[in-house]
């Protein structure tokens, strides 16, 4: 094996680039979580804004307008669960499975033409004189705009989850709707708002993962990114911050065996393909068995609201 | 408006008649999504539902295919289901399949070529037990750590998936294949066949070990203590502590009856239908079982006639695709749309729905 | 006669199957404290969430100064000047004070701003609360302060209070009567939600009295006796229950050093709690429910095990035995939660039956269930306790609240259990089955099991036990002999020795 094949710049670099569709998942799947809703389909609506970015990036030549698609296509997707949990009382976790099987069938069904092709790239964000120090410029500052929108976007939603009244409601909902409902609170609509946005955040980061991690589309492409990004709101404790290091984490892992494969690793490529679920179960063991106070899911998680008035 | 009034107790007819409406809701917007996709509707309807039964050219071939491909549905659903009225989420079912093939597959490959008749018995007790491991991980971890089954289990098809590419070019590869991917031709070796029992039904040992499965699930939910206790843990998990029920072994238990039953789809598969461990013998049956398992409201008759259903819709799908070019992700995709209908009108059971105003007067 | 605050005219409200409010008229007075007094059933918390802008009328008109209110949202009717305390707290437990006050006002200013606001208001009203401390972290009584807290700064011209002593010390209930008659002279109406007669004469200066939805009477509690205002309420005379005082000289069970963690996050852990029930014997455990009621019980019934030796029954360490096994020795549990814990709701009361009687009344043998004899055994308790049910294949939840308690608590005492141990029995439940819940209670100490009756309600405690104590943070006080406490003994050991800081408003 040949180590000096990896630079630690381009490691790093390639390493933001792989943390960015886990983070961008994560951060939506948080928000849900945090108003008391387990959406488990996020690998579905992962894989749906994937081949809707993907194809209105090819048919449009716009990257920007395939995000955006990628963004709706999650989002629309989530508006189904949305429905059927909030208003037709479904079984979260049957529902957000049902959304991910779904999810994959209706992708490959979209993505029959668009098999093989190249989608247009993404601009790089012009740092100016930051993308020319040595090392770090390579590393941090010369990814594409979506990178540095998903930072900003950590910030804006743990800015929102903890500085706003909007998100002081969004989390009393998640901890007791009972309550929540009895102040006046609108528990279905904000609850609504809440997964639309996670099928917003999934979608663009499957968006990201067709149109620049890869860049293709193949059917199943998401291989699982989805469900990483679930255990990464575990590992977070539902906190914007901790889903940051998760996301970075979890990438990290990705981008490092695929790393050590590229160099020729000794190890069988299949083992190193199935380190980062490995390492993704690992983490949750670890998360779960040290437990502690104030790092519990909101107490809401889960269970179905159904107003009698 | 329209507001929904809690029954004071579930509706037995609704619980019946919603799969029934769900299916007929699912056929209604699948000929949408086909007329969508430029086929004729009528047609594609006819073709996944009518041809494979009873259109003379093709039910000759299709008809066995239904047992061939609703036994290993039903067996893994019935484990599936049993964990699911317990509120133990064992959606991991997949990987517990491909584990039972590689465990039952190796187990009979070590004594090649050898021709005994425990041969066969042999590797489907160790089919059972590679399921039953697979699905202990998550079991374990959940009692132990408290992890989250849901994800450990579905994380660990991805693992089981990459350990099937591995054995496949590795450990199982068929010496003689000529370094292709992929085992010894297992249907083709006499000590582990797992062939027709009757000619031309399709009926072979997994299908016979699914109706077992059937029986057994019935009378433990419905005639032994374990089954209120499962039913008591899912719907109460206080009231199950109150009556005794350690919640830990109940987890376990699901676990491990999902896991055995899903390992023996999987070894039934690779020695009968699929032949040989290869990369991709998996078709999904792990995840189709899922919807097997809702469609048939949990309750074993129900996943009986529910995998038949889907089993039919696995044929019909595949002569669509074969007839009228209808592609095979389309199919993916009206499964997935019967489980959203089934969820959604589900809420009838529990709920009526009232029509007229709640305005003031 | 000053013109009302809020006049109330023909409010109708009725749910499939049942009138909860029927032709509902009275008036509230600007400054006064107004009794809304009715059993469990008697429409009381359907009016107020009309008035609250919960539930909307079917019929009937409100109006609030002299002009017309019909609030449509509880933001509509706190903008109306109408505050709510609830009797099961609308608060998050993982937020903290100054975030759960927030929550219920409708325009509230920035954390920071607010938190100076609610010690102000909070001293001011003798009611002290931290405004950053963890709601989950707070005493019952300190819980009932938020929300008061939360309502004043919205300024209210009435201040609806359901039931808002049932969770309090009676040293808790005299800081929150000296509150509610400060506000009182500053002008603020209150609606005050109780059935607990005597409180209602002490404090309030009219009284408006339901009875099955329709208003029965209107009165001066203060010029009336609290029997005379029980007869009314309940519509006829209720009979004590007997008691024989039986208690035999022979250990049923004793507790030994008993401590355990918390059940869950804000619950409270059992402190070296230790006590000795005799054959015969009903005790009495008095206090506030979140001091150990729950884990007390858990580990009686074994859902939760304890230290060896801590648990023991005629000689035999039950300490380390699960539920089952302890039943088989005689112990038996009610819990406090009916649906969910006791029975679950979807199944029917046959398999409810099978929850704690099955390896008892012998209904299971080699774990298959006999399905006819369960449905016998159901069926029987059903005729004992006078359960209103369709038949025993109803499911638990279809069940009324009272119907229920009596099947739950009835289920134990068919096995005759050689001790009984009850959470809050008769919680919500109406006069009358309250009345045969205790008899029974009785009956089954007079044929020489030992009961234990852990309840927040102390007439209860006081009419069913021969020695009684107190459960606070999870100590147990010592027992004392039932008979001759008085309140004033009663608060003090209830007090603990928290929270017990004298109003600064006195």
């Amino acid at each position: 094996m040949d180590l000096s094949a990896i630079s630690p710049a381009l490691l790093l670099a390639s390493l933001m680039i792989g943390a960015t569709p886990l983070l961008l998942a994560a951060l939506g799947e948080l928000v849900v979580e945090r108003a008391g809703v387990l959406n488990l389909g996020v690998e579905g609506m992962m894989i749906l804004g994937a081949i809707c970015g993907f194809a209105m990036a090819v048919e449009t030549g716009s990257p920007p307008l395939g995000f955006l698609a990628g963004a709706v296509g999650g989002a629309l997707l989530s508006l189904v669960f949305a429905v059927l949990t909030q208003i037709f009382l479904a079984n979260q976790v049957a529902t957000g499975l049902a959304l991910t099987l779904f999810g994959l069938g209706l992708s490959s069904l979209l993505g029959q033409g668009y098999v093989g092709i190249k989608p247009p790239s993404t601009a790089r964000l012009d740092l100016g004189p930051l993308s020319d120090i040595p090392l770090l410029g390579r590393a941090f500052f010369s990814h594409d705009w979506m990178v540095y929108l998903s930072l900003f976007l950590t910030l804006a939603t743990w800015f929102f989850l903890s500085r706003t009244r909007a998100g002081l409601k969004l989390r009393a909902i998640g901890e007791n709707h009972e309550a929540a409902h009895a102040l006046g609170l609108h528990v279905v609509a904000i609850r609504f708002a809440a997964i639309a946005f996670g099928g917003a955040m999934a979608g663009l980061g499957g968006a990201y993962l067709s149109l620049v991690r890869v860049p293709q589309w193949t059917e199943g492409m998401t291989a699982g990114a989805g469900w990483i990004a679930l255990a990464i709101v575990v590992f977070a404790s539902w906190r914007p911050g901790r889903v940051l290091l998760g996301a970075y984490l979890f990438g990290g892992v990705t981008v490092l065996q695929l790393n050590l494969q590229a160099a020729g690793s000794a190890l069988p490529v299949e083992y190193l393909s199935m380190s980062p679920y490995v390492v993704t179960i690992l983490v949750l063991v670890l998360i779960s068995a040290r437990r502690s106070r104030g790092t519990a899911a909101p107490a809401s998680l889960g269970k179905p609201f159904h107003a009698v008035s | 408006m329209i507001s929904l009034v809690r029954r004071p107790q579930p509706s037995r007819v609704w619980a019946w008649a919603t799969p029934i409406l769900a299916v007929l809701l699912t056929v209604i917007a699948g000929s949408l999504m086909f007329a969508a996709l430029g086929k004729d509707p009528v047609a594609a309807i006819r073709t996944i539902f009518y041809d494979p039964l009873f259109d003379p050219q093709f039910a000759g071939y299709s008809r066995p295919q239904l047992l061939v491909k609703a036994g290993p549905l039903i067996l893994i659903a019935t484990g599936l289901a049993l964990g699911f009225k317990a509120g133990v989420w064992n959606i991991g079912a997949e990987g517990q399949y491909i584990m039972g093939a590689i465990a039952g597959a190796a187990a009979g490959l070590a004594l090649y070529p050898i021709e005994a008749t425990f041969i066969f018995p042999l590797m489907v007790i160790a089919g059972a037990l590679g399921g039953w491991i697979w699905a202990m991980i998550p079991a374990i971890l959940k009692t132990r750590f408290n992890t989250n089954e849901i994800l450990v289990s579905l994380l660990l098809v991805y693992v089981a998936e990459n350990l099937l590419a591995s054995v496949a070019v590795g450990a199982l590869r068929n010496p003689e294949g000529g370094g292709f991917p992929g085992s010894r031709n297992l249907a083709q070796w006499a000590s582990s066949a797992n062939a027709e029992l009757i000619a031309d039904t399709g009926l072979h040992w997994g299908v016979v070990a699914a109706i077992i499965a059937v029986i057994f699930a019935y009378v433990l939910l419905h005639r032994h203590l374990t089954g209120v206790h499962i039913r008591l843990a899912g719907q109460a998990p206080r009231a199950a502590r109150f009556a005794g029920v350690n919640p830990n072994r109940l987890v376990v238990f699901c676990f491990a009856i999902s896991g055995a039953l899903a390992g023996l789809a999987g070894i039934f598969e690779v020695t009968g239908p699929a032949g040989q461990i290869s990369i991709d013998f998996n078709v999904g049956y792990g995840f189709t079982a899922i919807i097997v398992a809702f469609l048939g409201r949990l309750h074993p008759v129900g996943i009986l006639l529910a995998g038949l259903l889907m089993a039919l819709t696995y044929i019909g799908g595949e002569l669509a695709s074969f007839m009228l070019g209808i592609p095979a992700a389309a199919i993916q995709a009206f499964q997935g749309m019967l489980l959203f209908f089934l969820l959604a009108v589900d809420v009838l059971t529990h709920y009526s729905i009232r029509l007229g105003s709640k305005r003031l007067a | 006669m000053t013109q009302p605050l809020l006049q109330i005219d023909g409010l109708t409200k009725a749910y499939p199957g049942v009138v909860a409010n029927d032709d509902v008229s009275m008036a509230i007075r600007p400054g006064e404290v107004h009794a809304l007094l009715g059993e469990n059933g008697a429409g009381k918390s359907t009016l107020v969430k009309m008035i609250f802008g919960l539930v909307r009328p079917n019929a009937g008109r409100m109006e609030m100064n002299g002009a017309p209110y019909a609030p449509t949202s509880p933001e509509a009717a706190r903008a109306a000047g109408v505050g709510m305390v609830f009797q099961h707290f609308s608060l998050f437990e993982a937020l903290n004070v100054a975030e759960n006050v927030a929550l219920g006002m409708s325009d509230p200013p920035p954390i920071k701003d607010l938190a100076p606001r609610i010690r102000d208001v909070s001293q001011s009203y003798g009611l002290p609360l931290n405004p950053g401390n963890i709601v989950g972290d707070l005493s019952a009584g300190e819980r009932q302060r938020v929300e008061i807290v939360r309502c004043l700064l919205g300024a209210p011209k009435l201040l609806i209070m359901d039931e808002p002593t049932s969770v309090l010390t009676p040293q808790e209930v005299d800081l929150l009567f000296a509150t509610l008659r400060k506000l009182r002279d500053e002008g603020t109406s209150i609606l005050y939600i109780s059935h607990k007669l005597e409180e209602i004469r002490a404090l309030c200066d009219t009284a408006t009295i339901l009875r099955g939805g329709t208003v029965v009477a209107s009165c001066t509690p203060a010029e009336e006796t609290a029997g005379r205002l029980a007869e009314v309420m309940v519509g006829r005379r209720l009979e004590a229950p007997q008691r024989p005082g039986t208690a035999r000289d022979e250990i049923a069970v004793q507790i030994d050093g008993l401590s355990l963690p918390p059940a869950h996050e804000f619950g409270a852990s059992l402190k070296d709690v230790s006590l000795t029930l005799n054959a015969g014997e009903v005790l009495g455990i008095g206090g506030v429910a979140g001091n150990g009621q729950d884990e007390l019980l858990a580990a009686l019934a074994g859902e939760t095990l304890s230290a060896p030796g801590t648990i023991r029954m005629e000689g035999r360490d039950l300490s380390r035995l699960g539920p089952e096994a302890r039943r088989r020795a005689g112990l038996l549990t009610a819990p406090e939660e009916r649906l969910g814990h006791a029975a679950a709701p979807d199944l029917s009361l046959t398999e409810n039956a099978l929850l704690s009687a099955a390896t008892r009344e012998r209904l299971v043998s080699r774990g298959f269930i006999d399905w006819s004899r369960t449905r016998r055994f159901a069926e029987g308790v059903i005729d004992r306790f006078d359960v209103r049910t369709p038949g025993a294949g109803t499911a638990a939840g279809a069940l009324s609240g009272g119907n229920l308690q009596k099947f739950v608590i009835g289920r134990e005492i068919a096995q005759t259990p050689r001790v009984l141990v009850v959470n809050q029995p008769t919680w919500g439940v109406d006069a009358a089955a309250a009345a045969t819940i205790r008899q029974a209670l009785l009956d089954l100490a007079a044929d020489g099991s030992g009961v234990i009756v852990i309840s927040q309600d102390l007439d209860e405690l006081m009419e069913v036990s021969d020695r009684f104590a107190a459960l606070t943070e999870g100590r147990l006080s010592r027992f004392r002999p039932a008979a001759g406490l008085t309140v004033e003994q009663i608060g003090l050991m209830l007090g603990g020795a928290h929270d017990m800081e004298p109003a600064h408003a006195d």
